[in-house]
């Protein structure tokens, strides 16, 4: 009996306001109705990160400025925009942080180079293990 | 030798990895997203006004000559309610002060200023936060120095509080 009252006073408890109250914006989600334009704003939208949830995609987050963001792209590729001209209106106002696809520049040089040291690495290694094992 | 130092280093490195986990779990990464703005113009815009009675907002009413706070809010942020009263504090010692109401409508805006007076001389509505990403800003509240120029000289990322308040004075009185 308790638990049930628990259950509905749960089923009934108001959501706390961390969002605005009005609906998506238009193209948040929605297709662009010309496929080969909907594919490009989907390609970017992929690797553009979302200023609220860090970790996610504009293309995958339920956050309100994310939809707002699809919008801005989808609206602005209808138009006839470039991606790669969003991308740089983007990094102009957030930094090169607001994309998934890190420019090569001294500071992330060591970011691309790690995957090439690893396996330089692990091939010395298996080197060097295979030699022991032939020699014993 | 050298192959007992090769045996330890596995060891070592896990040591380290989770030393590097527990100092990331005991210092969380900061995850304030800074406008990389500040120091150019602000971006040309033209926003109806939010609510009747008080004038619209464009980029041309941030160049008029005199330094200007821009304060993006909305009515259903919490913290936004918080610092109401220090905006009005602000106001009180001569800074002007224009709003960004972002994703609002204009019944919710007309109840929050009842309830939390209205600091602003302009209020823009900004429907789908496209003034707020021009900015290159990330969130509400949010709040940037505009010079009488229309430049972007500071920006503070969420609410202000009453310790904030001689430094944004400073900000404005040095962006004449």
């Amino acid at each position: 009996m308790n638990r049930l009252a628990i259950l509905l006073a749960l089923i009934a408890a108001a959501p706390a306001l961390a969002d605005s109250a009005l609906p998506p914006a238009y193209w948040a989600n929605r297709q662009l109705p010309d496929a080969r334009k909907e594919a490009q704003a989907k390609t970017l939208m992929e690797e553009i990160r979302c200023l609220v949830c860090q970790g996610e995609s504009i293309a995958d987050s339920d956050a309100d400025l994310a939809g707002d963001m699809r919008d801005m792209v989808r609206r602005r590729i209808d138009a006839g925009e470039k991606p790669a001209a969003i991308r740089s209106w983007l990094i102009q106002r957030y930094g090169a942080w607001i994309t998934f696809r890190p420019p090569a520049e001294p500071l992330t040089w060591p970011l691309w180079l790690a995957p090439i040291v690893m396996l330089a690495g692990g091939a010395w290694l298996a080197r060097s293990r295979l030699k022991s094992r032939r020699d014993a | 030798m050298s192959r007992k130092w090769l045996r330890t280093l596995p060891v070592a490195l896990v040591v380290l990895v989770v030393a590097a986990l527990v100092w990331r779990l005991a210092n969380p990464p900061d995850t304030t997203v800074e406008s990389e703005m500040i120091g150019k113009p602000v971006p040309a815009f033209a926003l109806p006004a939010a609510v009747s009675g008080s004038p619209s907002l464009s980029s041309k009413d941030l160049a008029d000559g005199t330094p200007k706070i821009v304060n993006f809010f909305a009515s259903w942020c919490v913290p936004c309610i918080g610092e109401a009263p220090v905006l009005t504090e602000l106001r009180q010692q001569g800074v002007h002060i224009v709003g960004i109401a972002v994703r609002d409508r204009p019944q919710d805006l007309a109840q929050f200023f009842a309830q939390n007076g209205n600091p602003f001389e302009r209020i823009g509505f900004d429907r789908q936060s496209g003034v707020q990403l021009a900015f290159g800003s990330s969130g509400v509240p949010e709040t940037f120095v505009v010079d009488g120029h229309g430049v972007i000289r500071m920006q503070h990322i969420g609410p202000i509080e009453p310790d904030d308040v001689p430094g944004l004075i400073e900000a404005v009185s040095q962006a004449r």
